[in-house]
């Protein structure tokens, strides 16, 4: 028995060894000029409108092509793209891109203007079940978030011109609801149970003396309600959102609503007859036309868009893949303009695309391919042959198949092994300033930070510089604001390390000389998010006197407890998209999907506005700054550090240069023998 | 045997349902969204995404509807997490890399094992029995985080022919199959240790002895056939437990098998994968030790006519 099973494992272990290429991956695809890199997971997907990660980008940006390209060494710098040329007016509103005359796509189908109005319009699609999660990157075009958000009135009123007021007026008009008050957050109490600060959500719609039932609210029907909880429950849903018959009761109750002040019965009886109308449509029309997007193909190659304010950094922005176009007549062929995840034209051997590469081969888990696109415009500066992503989920493992000649470049390297990458590949460790910060969500809605003075003790006792220098060792840099370096943009210096004041305020606050209870920060369950907690736990207590409690949970449900306000402490982390601060600053707008601190400031939000609508670039940045100030005085997160990437590159590869959002034009990368 | 074989599929139906079952309801009462990100889902969107799954009917309809489209259209669903994917597809892609890699790491597990058990045997309560058994002990507690790398640092470091993780050369089965093997390996050993004791102390034995027969002619034409038997039965769900619990050898060796399913599954709420793995799963053991009885039979007379 023995004999029989010695002949086997010798033979296959002589076949293991003969069967082997001595030379090392990296040489063999240097030779077939292939650059193989690591990348983190198994993506999503590849359809560039639905997907939102970092190793999904890394794909997206070899296989397509938006109207601008990343300047290979420049932050903020583009190159032409899909589009050869473009113009703009003088407040940076109105922009006309030339797209390449020569312009295909890898099927060798030419790309149109067409194209690009048709992607714009799949990405912000109003079906709310299209699950475009970046389709706010495209509201910076004109009327695209009243088109994807479906706002009726705008839509049905605000571009019109025999309308009889400008749509400025109806602004403070309720026509998207109050989230503030969904019923939903006040489960199980009654009215003469609630704090006063929820009261007040409450009493901006009701008279002196009215009172509703919040059960009520949640389980009758519209028609049983009483007529001051039909007042709560049409302006928790808001104009837009009403049916035929809450309509016909607003028609006759106009003051169950509430309006923009002088906006007289006639206008309001036009709204509501509007959207009613609409309403009672049995086929409802798509929106597109009546929503006067702001995006135009004027012929094939002339695409025109506009903007719904100065935006002066449109160029850098189209190289995001939110803007990048997606193949028409393919997706048709694969199903509908808003057909999601069931369509399969992303699959191998279906998927077209538009950049310096193609799909290749997708193994799950395994690796993802791509090849050199023949049909591209500018195949003479595309040096290599094809690119091999490798899912590697374990740092460790890829800090080690570098070391063995297996990558040409990792998507990191482990805080633990820097030193050792230090040593070991001084030439190669590259450490570099990342548009990301490191903070912590504050609940604003719980005690002890619901008073702003706790919120700024808690930021001031964060011993930023020790933690970046002795835990993190990558290069960080203590966060003294919300929003991290950019070039012309002053970073803040309203957070640093206080612990003196961060007592002080923690005495003179609300809270005084009480004990603060035991608190909940929430991580996820990965290794660096317990080291991260445990340190900020330590300082916590070491400076201010406070318990923390580390909780700890797999992603889907740290995003869920997050977002329910489940948390005392949370830590969380942004990169930003594009080199703006308001890619920092949008997201704690109220009932943004990514604020979930429940705080909300009306000042903020009117500085971000006024920005918005501010053409030239000082003034414009000195208003954003201004509204970080405001965010940063409230403190509904503490800043902890600004990222840096740490990768290992190895010296062959050339035309990799330092990145501020580490997006690297892959076109421009060569390998050198 | 046919009878055997017939009631063993029985059996491994039976099971196999009652599993599924469990798990259906099991898996759904985990907490969280399977649909989270980032960015909140609008209420629309997450009902969308519910029907299109057909999660937004009553429990006990989608149990039925689970398993009308398994048996009417062998359909196990789409992946939740890996959206647009079939979980047949995404188990048909990496079964066939954890069998390779199950089999070749029993292999090992079996090379490694067994002569350490009847080594161990020969000299019971000497210092090479010690020794032996301190191995297997080693050879269960050290897990698979630790040996991984260390493997990777001093054997693919060094070793141009070993790459350090991957699925692309054939030398790159040997890492992992090697980091697996030993939990199997140290089992084997003490299995096939007690059956060899057992073995050694019968009468028939010490006839073969009295008669002068060599020992290793004692050991190979004696002893080993019924010594082996705990070890055997073993065999048929060490494999399965192999080729499914290969979660920490798979990520740490970049091995596309499917043990990582059983963990990334549950993370990420994807009740289809979740399920499909587990149908599998009990198919497979049911398969594993029906083989491991198959081989019992062939090597033991006894049984056959039992």
């Amino acid at each position: 028995m023995f004999r029989n099973l010695i002949f086997p494992a010798l033979a296959s272990f002589a076949f293991i060894l003969t069967s082997c290429d001595s030379r090392s991956d990296v040489e063999v695809a240097n030779e077939a000029n292939i650059l193989i890199i690591g990348n983190k997971g198994e993506p999503k997907g590849l359809d560039p409108q639905l997907v939102s990660g970092v190793m999904e980008s890394n794909l997206i940006r070899a296989l397509f092509e938006g109207l601008c390209v990343e300047h290979p060494s420049k932050d903020g710098e583009v190159l032409p793209g899909a589009a050869a040329s473009w113009v703009h007016n003088e407040d940076y509103s109105e922009w006309t891109f030339s797209l390449q005359t020569d312009g295909k796509w890898s099927d060798g189908v030419p790309i149109t203007a067409e194209d690009f109005a048709f992607s714009y319009r799949r990405m912000i699609s109003p079906d709310p079940a299209w699950p475009a999660k970046y389709a706010s990157m495209l509201y910076f075009i004109e009327n695209a978030e009243a088109y994807h958000k479906t706002q009726l009135g705008k839509i049905l009123c605000g571009n019109d011109e025999s309308f009889p007021l400008t749509w400025e007026i109806l602004k403070e008009t309720n026509f998207a609801g109050d989230p503030l008050i969904s019923a939903a957050n006040f489960k199980g109490k009654e009215f003469s149970e609630l704090k006063e600060a929820e009261l007040a959500d409450f009493h901006k719609y009701l008279d002196e003396g009215e009172t509703v039932s919040i059960k009520n609210l949640a389980n009758k029907k519209f028609d049983k309600l009483s007529s001051s909880e039909k007042k709560i429950f049409l302006n928790l849903k808001g104009l837009d959102h009403l049916d035929v018959d809450q309509l016909g009761y607003v028609q006759k109750n106009l003051n169950a609503l509430k309006w923009s002040e002088g906006t007289d019965d006639t206008v309001k009886q036009e709204v509501i007859s509007r959207i009613l109308q609409f309403q009672k449509t049995e086929d409802k029309p798509d929106l597109w036309e009546k929503a006067q997007v702001g995006v135009e193909a004027v012929d094939d190659f002339t695409l025109k868009l506009t903007m719904r304010g100065p935006v002066d950094f449109l160029p850098e922005l189209s190289t995001h893949y939110t803007w990048f176009p997606v193949p028409k007549h393919i997706i048709l062929q694969y199903g509908k303009i808003n057909t999601a995840f069931a369509s399969q034209w992303t699959k191998e051997g279906n998927m077209v695309s538009n950049g310096a590469f193609k799909l290749k081969k997708w193994r799950t888990n395994h690796f993802i391919e791509v090849e050199k696109n023949p049909a591209y415009w500018d195949t003479e500066t595309v040096s290599l042959a094809g690119i091999r992503y490798l899912p590697i989920g374990n740092n460790y493992t890829e800090t080690r198949m570098y070391g063995d000649e297996q990558l040409h470049l990792t998507y990191t390297v482990p805080a633990e092994l820097i030193p050792f990458a230090k040593k070991e590949y001084p030439n190669e460790l590259r450490q570099e300033a990342y548009v990301g910060t490191r903070f912590a969500r504050i609940n604003t809605e719980r005690d002890p930070f619901k008073d702003p003075k706790v919120r700024r003790a808690f930021a001031l006792a964060i011993d930023q510089a020790a933690f970046c220098d002795n835990i993190l060792m990558g290069g960080q840099t203590p966060a003294s604001g919300i929003v991290p370096p950019l070039a012309g943009y002053p970073v803040s210096d309203k957070i640093s390390f206080q612990p003196e004041k961060a007592r002080q305020l923690l005495k003179e606050s609300s809270w005084g000389d009480k004990e603060i209870p035991t608190l909940t920060f929430l991580t996820t369950d990965s290794d660096g998010g317990r080291t991260e907690a445990e340190v900020i736990q330590s300082m916590l207590k070491e400076h201010l006197g406070v318990e923390v409690r580390i909780i700890q949970r797999e992603w889907s449900t740290y995003l869920q407890l997050q977002r329910d306000g489940d948390y005392d402490l949370s830590a969380a982390g942004w990169i930003g998209d594009y080199l703006d601060p308001t890619t920092f600053l949008e997201m704690w707008r109220r009932g943004d999907g990514n604020n979930n601190t429940g705080w909300s400031s009306k000042e903020f939000e009117r500085l971000l506005d006024e920005a918005g609508q501010i053409a030239d670039p000082t003034t414009r940045i000195a208003t954003l700054a201004k509204a970080e100030a405001i965010f940063l005085d409230e403190n509904p997160v503490l800043p902890i550090y600004f990222y840096t990437t740490n990768y290992l590159i190895r010296p062959e590869v050339k035309g990799w240069h330092p990145l501020l959002l580490n997006n690297h034009p892959f076109k421009f990368v060569k390998i050198e023998k | 045997m046919l009878k055997l074989i017939l009631s063993r599929v029985i059996q491994t139906i039976l099971v196999v349902f009652i599993l599924v079952t469990f798990v259906f309801f099991a898996v759904r009462a985990i907490p969280g969204n399977p649909f989270a990100s980032e960015k909140a889902n609008s209420p629309e969107e997450q009902a969308a995404l519910e029907a299109y799954y057909g999660l937004d009917k009553p429990l006990p309809i989608q149990y039925a509807n689970y398993w009308k489209n398994i048996l009417t259209k062998g359909d196990f669903g789409d992946s939740l997490s890996l959206k647009g994917r079939k979980v047949s597809d995404l188990i048909a892609q990496s079964f066939p890399v954890s069998v390779k890699l199950g089999i070749v790491s029993l292999f090992f597990g079996v090379l490694i094992g067994i002569p350490l058990g009847i080594i161990a045997a020969l000299h019971h309560n000497k210092m090479i029995d010690y020794l032996a058994m301190i191995i297997a002990m080693a050879g269960i507690c050290v897990v698979a985080f630790v040996l991984g790398p260390l493997f990777q640092i001093n054997i693919a470091n060094p070793l141009t022919f070993f790459n350090v993780a991957g699925w692309s050369r054939t030398s790159d089965i040997f890492l992992p199959a090697l980091t697996l093997c030993f939990g199997v390996a140290a089992y084997l050993a003490r299995l096939t240790r007690g059956g060899m004791l057992d073995v050694l102390s019968q009468d028939y034995i010490r006839t073969a002895k009295a008669k002068g027969v060599p020992t290793i002619q004692i050991i190979t034409k004696h002893a080993m056939r019924t010594a082996l038997m705990p070890a055997v039965t073993y065999l048929g769900p060490a494999f399965a437990a192999i080729i499914t619990g290969s979660f920490v050898v798979e990520t740490i060796f970049m091995v596309p098998g499917m043990g990582q399913y059983f963990v990334t599954g549950i993370t990420s709420k994807d009740y289809n994968l979740v399920l499909a793995l587990v149908l599998f799963y009990g198919i497979l053991m049911g398969i594993a030790n029906l083989f491991s009885d198959l081989i019992l039979i062939f090597m033991d007379p006894k049984l056959r006519k039992a």
